[in-house]
């Protein structure tokens, strides 16, 4: 199974952005082995949770882990059945364990974007 | 002649200009481009209007035809398209509609349908040709609308109310302007906006002058900046709480006071030499 972590400049800690999230952490439960890949959404002018979603789906996530998500974005990873847990603000590590016990809840209210003047 | 009126921080007095230099000159349409709160209309009170619909284009695809390529959605550099369970899916809100991934699609399998995004209404009030376009609530893009609101417009003179700030919708808006008026608010807030619109207009290399509406005595920054840019101030026009009352009720300015009505037909010859010039 891969789950998948936006993560911030630190590469280490998770990030409150969903789709402008500058790195993605994603984590091969099946080998036990990480991959830290640039998100090329963060740079773009428009639709960003929508072209991040679409990353995390080619990356053949079965799990997201995140604080936050907005609704294009969910529609296109539930379409995908990509299971969306809420992240708690912290290293992406500590949010990996508590994923593991079972501590983290389902995230299911997603908000409208942060569409900035078009 | 197109003149349009814009101000980037809202309640300056865009569609209280507009509005009273429209009815004082000669042969002029008013065309409401603020479209997300078109409020032209209820000065004008225009009678037997028109209604008719405006449209943007999204596309559909055919999943027969469809062979996963993903090239439309690589294509798409607004993001509106994403690729799950194996078909492409499109947010219409994100859509610019501007057909790309029909050209890109090997197949053949985009095809287009309409889907609409608000009016434009057209009536006349007193003779005057008055246009509103209205987007409809909750949509993100009010420019589709503005356009088509400006091509019904085809009258000698032409007065356009823009939206305020400085964003796509105000340059579509100012697109096809002969001059542009400036309303700036003597305040800190209002100067701030007021600059970003005066970089607008002088990177579209639009003619352009300014009214400062609500005076209360000189607003140094405000006339400083415009001196030394060498940008004309056109009219000042004092707060008065008789004219704000008139504004207030839905009355027309020029229509009901004759002093007001010689300042603006000033006004209106201003620009028309400063447009010459």
């Amino acid at each position: 199974m891969i789950i998948a972590i936006p993560l911030d400049e630190t590469k280490q800690d998770v990030c409150v952005s969903f789709g402008r999230a500058p790195y993605y952490l994603f984590r091969n439960t099946d080998t036990n082995t990480d991959e830290i890949l640039t998100n090329a959404a963060a740079q773009a002018q428009g639709g960003a949770g929508i072209k991040a979603a679409q990353f995390v789906v080619d990356q053949h996530a079965d799990t997201l882990l995140t604080i936050r998500c907005g609704e294009n974005a969910s529609e296109v990873l539930l379409a995908a059945k990509i299971c969306i847990y809420k992240a708690q603000k912290g290293s992406a590590a500590d949010n990996l364990k508590a994923y593991d016990e079972g501590k983290l809840e389902k995230l299911e209210s997603f908000h409208p974007g942060f569409h900035g003047a078009v | 002649m197109k003149i349009a009126v814009l101000s980037g921080k809202g309640g300056t007095g865009k569609t209280f200009v507009s509005v009273n230099l429209t009815a004082v000159a000669p042969h002029a349409t008013y065309i409401d481009c603020d479209a997300e709160e078109p409020n032209g209309h209820l000065f004008f009170k225009p009678e037997q209007t028109q209604q008719t619909e405006v449209y943007t284009m999204i596309p559909t695809f055919d999943g027969t035809k469809c062979n996963g390529c993903r090239k439309c959605v690589d294509f798409c550099r607004f993001n509106a398209l994403a690729f799950v369970q194996g078909k492409p899916k499109v947010f219409p809100d994100v859509c610019h509609a501007c057909g790309g991934c029909a050209l890109v699609c090997p197949t053949g399998a985009v095809a287009e349908e309409k889907r609409g995004i608000g009016v434009v209404s057209e009536g006349l009030s007193d003779g005057i040709p008055v246009i509103s376009g209205i987007l409809n609530t909750g949509e993100i893009s009010a420019v589709p609308v503005i356009r088509a609101a400006l091509r019904a417009g085809n009258g000698e003179n032409t007065v356009i109310d823009s939206p305020p700030g400085s964003g796509c919708s105000v340059m579509e808006a100012v697109s096809g302007a002969d001059y542009c008026l400036l309303v700036a608010e003597p305040t800190a807030f209002g100067f701030h906006n007021f600059r970003m619109v005066h970089k607008l207009v002088s990177l579209l290399h639009k003619p352009f002058g300014v009214v400062i509406n609500k005076t209360n005595g000189v607003y140094a920054p405000l006339e400083e900046f415009c001196a030394n840019h060498h940008t004309p101030i056109l009219l000042r026009i004092s707060y008065d709480a008789k004219i704000a009352e008139i504004a207030a009720r839905g009355d027309i300015a020029v229509t009901l006071n004759p002093a007001f009505a010689q300042m603006f037909t000033s006004l209106w010859e201003r620009i028309q030499e400063e447009a010459t010039a």
